[in-house]
């Protein structure tokens, strides 16, 4: 049984040292694989917030994830033809500029996340659930007719986008932006998880009558955790279009929400690091069982299901004990 | 747009709810009674079909293959629940959630090395094949108009089950206090076991009548799924009421709204973009028609008090 | 004296071999599960009969399965460029993956030759002088659909495909040939499987022909409910809802369709009754155009590995310009923007004893390029 402070940093350490040595020997793509989990750590970090701590289950985060990969699609396939994104009322021009687009794919998600949290918030439970994931195939097949934008097929951006001193198409330049962003916002999570607002949400998601006696807000903290959680889901979305130079409807389909939310859920809910730990395992289980064989999906399936039965609270429960008391 | 074409339109509308709603009856009762997400009902549709397929491919007979259908869904059903499903019951919906999706990967891809990545070949008997004139002259293949009198007959009699015999009440008291009826006696695994292998007979029985008029695919329940829970969602959990009211609507909005939205967008807008726009929209329509219920009716149309 | 000239024989064999025995290094991402992996399985199986029946030892091919995710397609193909080393690349089934990945593989200086997918983007505007495609563009089944709908003489024709790029082009395609009368034009939702709705459409409208898009399961439900709707008109269709791996599922609601495309088993040269028996042979079932275009592809690359290396990018592209190898279409050449022009003919749904096939009945287009041509330039 380890700390689950140890566990934490092991992890991150394992996350950093291995794309270093795979620069060493020359072998890029594990710095790719690297990245492409800190990625998705990143969007399962986010819905974290909302899930184990709001214990607001939604199946519809790939909304934002979406979102904020179409934001940086629009404005980088802007940028590269030439064209403003519009003319009438004012002028906006495409940008190929990452702050700028993580700022914008990180607005338009948190306006996303509180537009749709305050529709979805009215219900509860499984009803919670489906409503969230409708308003994800909402987007999925708005995506998928919007023509403008590739549609079905998506939009290719060729080149990576500009990061002010780096050479962005350089592998470990990118992860290296990602992971510092993963350790920022895992920072963040740790501090709101014990600060009065994440104290009163942990309350609220155990005991929502106490802390309205209290003369708090329950519906309130779990909008604002709602909105929290889609605008790092947003800002991962971004990272993740700027990663493969493309952007479809994908991002936007239930089996994402889901893949998500098996990251969370592998790695151990409501943990710090159980995000990452989940993202990181899927990303290794999908290319080392992919050489195995054709039908490795019912390895994939079976390792899944063998975590569930036997190791309540996912990969960090396993390896650090339960943690602070959940329900 | 004439009467008759709207008729049509309704009928196709009504056949596509009641064959949504063997799924949904199902898993409303999964759901109402045990309290389990059951993302893997998708794949015993798949299973159903499949059986189906091998069966009429074997003995040519139509017949053979539905009872084979509800025969390998139920059984697939049963050892599931037994082998997996059991152990879930005291988890958190997190948990089902997951297991239920690897449930989903192990079936699509054992049923892909069993039976190849090729559909199958699956056609509904030459006694029920071709069109029929209805009163008003209206021509509708016989196929379907079976599909809404099996589905009909499907809904009265879960009702008569329900209502009228004791294992209905068993469900019905499960639904309300499951720690209550155990109390009581009652053999609360059995109940389980039956209760998911009925829903399962169902799943597979649609499977097999809607894969005679489609394709019978790897992958072919994930799409009826999500109908379904937006189905059960709309309908109120555990309801068999609410699953057929639901899954009529839903069928009705899908089908009336794939037609009539094209035809309401070209009243103000040009043919082409009126066409893209309101196939766009017609997709999108359930899904707003859910959020809407939703919101009005936090728990569903007939669902639990909250 | 003779020491010179053996050296200079050596010299010379050595430049020789270095240039055709050197091996390369393919790589090839296709579908290989889930639902549409048929394709990719024949198009690999095609492949790779190729490769076995050429002579050459040097040819590794590395095949990945894309799962028909373009994340994952893009994810693979930075493996293949970065860790495998690969020369060529090879293999997607799917226009949006494609998407995805050609841009960025031409960018990197490799070369890819498409044996399916042939988006509008990659043959215009977006085309670059290393990608070749041995299938056809997009639209050109579906041209050739509206030019016998037009020889033919439909003058009202019911047209529809799926909301999505590819069904978009489909229509277009089919209206740049067809010039006739639309007695109804529908866009259906993808992955949509009840026509019904369609179908009363159809049936109200008055037309005289149906022209449809629907690819794997989609196709194989609408034809099944629309042979039992007893909406009696003819249909035409491009080879996708007709290939061999389909049609056993569609069984005697295909028959009569007519459905054209640019190979089939029946095409009458050495090379393609060579193809169609020995895949029967290796593989126990009957090719479908998939296969006979990844088996093109192979031929293809190993034609112009016997004049150049990829390493020598400018040669190995101009071998791959000539394409100068037997094509189981019988005659091959490349357009100006490295797409196929070649005949397109019109097939009939037939049964053979207990197989559905097909069998041509004509030649729809004839010496066909494609209607992008002219916006590419490089």
């Amino acid at each position: 049984m380890m700390r689950e402070r140890y566990l934490n940093g092991l992890v991150l350490l394992l996350l950093f040292t291995v794309p270093l040595w795979a620069l060493i020997n020359d072998q890029p793509f594990t710095i790719t694989l690297a990245t492409r989990a800190a990625i998705f750590a990143l969007a399962a970090v986010g819905l974290n917030i909302a899930l184990g701590l709001g214990g607001l289950v939604s199946l519809g985060h790939a909304a934002f994830f979406g979102i904020g990969g179409y934001a940086m699609g629009i404005l980088a396939y802007h940028a590269q033809t030439y064209t403003p994104v519009m003319e009438v009322p004012f002028v906006i021009d495409g940008t190929k500029s990452m702050p700028v687009i993580w700022l914008v794919a990180m607005v338009t998600s948190g306006l996303a996340a509180l537009l749709i949290g305050l529709l979805s918030l009215r219900t509860t439970g499984v009803y919670f659930i489906m409503i969230t994931l409708a308003f994800g195939q909402m987007f999925y097949f708005f995506s998928i007719s919007w023509i403008a934008y590739g549609g079905e097929d998506g939009l290719s951006i060729y080149i990576r986008n500009d990061f002010p001193g780096l050479n962005t198409l350089v592998p470990i330049n990118f992860f290296a932006i990602c992971f510092t962003i993963l350790c920022l916002v895992l920072l963040i999570n740790g501090l709101v998880a014990r600060s009065p607002f994440g104290l009163a949400l942990n309350a609220a998601r155990q005991a929502p009558q106490r802390v309205q006696t209290v003369g708090l807000d329950p519906q309130r903290l779990k909008l604002a955790a709602f909105v929290l959680s889609g605008v790092i889901t947003g800002l991962a979305g971004a990272l993740f279009a700027d990663l493969n130079r493309f952007v479809s409807p994908t991002m936007f389909s239930w089996q994402t929400s889901g893949e998500i939310m098996i990251f969370v859920i592998l790695g151990g809910t409501a943990r710090l690091c159980g995000p990452v730990v989940g993202a990181v395992v899927f990303v290794m289980l999908e290319h080392a069982l992919g050489g195995l064989s054709e039908y490795w999906h019912i390895y994939l399936g079976a390792l899944l299901l063998l975590v569930v039965l036997f190791a309540r609270g996912g990969l960090v429960g396993l390896i650090a004990g339960r943690g602070v008391a959940h329900d | 747009m004439s009467t008759i074409l709207i008729i049509e339109q309704i009928l196709n509308g009504l056949q596509s709810g009641i064959m949504l709603f063997l799924m949904a009856a199902g898993l409303t009762l999964i759901f109402g009674v045990m309290g389990l997400i059951n993302l893997a009902h998708g794949s015993l549709y798949m299973i159903g079909a499949f059986a189906a397929a091998s069966v009429a491919g074997l003995t040519g007979s139509f017949a053979l293959a539905l009872i084979a259908a509800m025969a390998a869904a139920a059984l697939a059903g049963a050892l599931v629940e037994m082998l997996v499903i059991r152990r879930l019951y005291a988890t958190d919906h997190l948990d089902q959630v997951l297991a239920t999706f690897a449930l989903i990967l192990i079936f699509s891809e054992s049923t892909r090395w069993a039976f190849g990545s090729f559909p199958l070949f699956l056609d509904i008997p030459n006694y029920l094949s071709g069109p029929v004139t209805l009163p008003g002259g209206i021509q509708y293949p016989l196929y379907r108009l079976v599909l809404i009198c099996v589905g009909l007959l499907v809904a009265i009699g879960l009702g008569l089950l329900i209502t009228r015999t004791r294992i209905g009440i068993q469900i019905r008291a499960g639904e309300n206090d499951r720690e209550m009826i155990a109390a009581l006696g009652v053999d609360i695994s059995k109940l389980y076991t039956l209760v998911f292998a009925l829903g399962a007979a169902l799943a597979g029985l649609a499977g097999a009548l809607v894969g005679a008029i489609q394709s019978v695919q790897v992958g072919m329940g994930e799409p009826v799924l999500i109908l379904a829970f937006v189905v059960i969602v709309i309908g109120g959990i555990g309801s068999i009421k609410g699953a057929l009211i639901g899954s009529l609507l839903v069928g009705l909005t899908d089908t009336l709204g794939g037609v009539f939205l094209p035809q309401l967008f070209k009243l103000f807008m040009e043919p082409s973009a009126a066409q893209t726009s309101g196939s766009a929209l017609a997709s999108m329509a359930i899904y707003v028609l859910m959020g809407a219920i939703l919101i009005w009716r936090p728990t569903g149309l007939f669902g639990a008090r909250a | 004296m003779k020491l010179k000239s053996l050296i200079l024989t050596t010299a010379i064999a050595a430049l020789a071999s270095g240039v055709s025995a050197e091996g390369i290094k393919v790589g090839m991402i296709t579908t290989l599960s889930g639902g549409g992996a048929g394709l990719g399985i024949d198009v690999r199986d095609g492949f790779m009969l190729a490769i076995g029946q050429s002579d050459r030892s040097d040819i590794e091919v590395v095949i990945e399965d894309d799962q028909r995710k373009p994340d994952v397609a893009v994810q693979l193909a930075d493996k293949m460029i970065q860790s495998e080393k690969v020369d060529v690349m090879t293999g997607i089934i799917w226009s949006n993956l494609a998407m995805a990945v050609v841009p960025s593989v031409t960018a990197q200086g490799k070369f890819y030759l498409s044996p399916n997918a042939g988006p509008s983007v990659l043959a215009g505007k977006g085309c670059h002088k290393n990608y070749f495609n041995v299938a056809w563009q997009n639209d050109n089944l579906h041209e050739a659909a509206g030019a016998y709908a037009k020889g033919i003489g439909y003058k009202n024709s019911f047209i529809l495909a799926p909301n999505y790029p590819a069904g978009q082009d489909a229509l277009t395609g089919y209206k740049r040939m067809y010039q006739g009368e639309l007695a109804g034009e529908i866009f259906t939702k993808l992955g949509q499987t009840d026509y019904a709705a369609e179908i009363a459409q159809i049936r109200a409208s008055g037309a005289d022909s149906v022209f449809f898009f629907l690819p794997g399961g989609m196709g194989i439900s609408f034809l099944k409910q629309y042979a039992d709707s007893g909406v009696a008109l003819p249909v035409v269709g491009p080879a996708f809802s007709f290939d061999q791996g389909i049609l056993q599922a569609v069984g005697d609601a295909a028959l009569g369709v007519i459905n054209t495309s640019q190979w089939n088993k029946d095409i009458d040269n050495v090379t393609n009754a060579a193809f169609v028996k020995t895949f029967q042979a290796e593989y126990g079932r009957l090719p479908s155009l998939y296969a006979s275009q990844g088996f093109d592809t192979a031929n293809l690359l190993i034609s112009a590995l016997e004049t150049a290396h990829p390493d020598d990018a400018n040669a190995f592209r101009a071998a791959l310009e000539a394409a100068n190898f037997n094509s189981t279409r019988g005659k091959f050449e490349f357009g100006p923007n490295h797409h196929p022009i070649q005949d397109i003919y019109a097939r009939e749904v037939i049964k053979e004893g207990d197989v559905y096939t097909n069998k041509i009945i004509g030649v729809a287009l004839e010496n066909h390029g494609d209607a992008y041509a002219a916006n590419c330039s490089f």
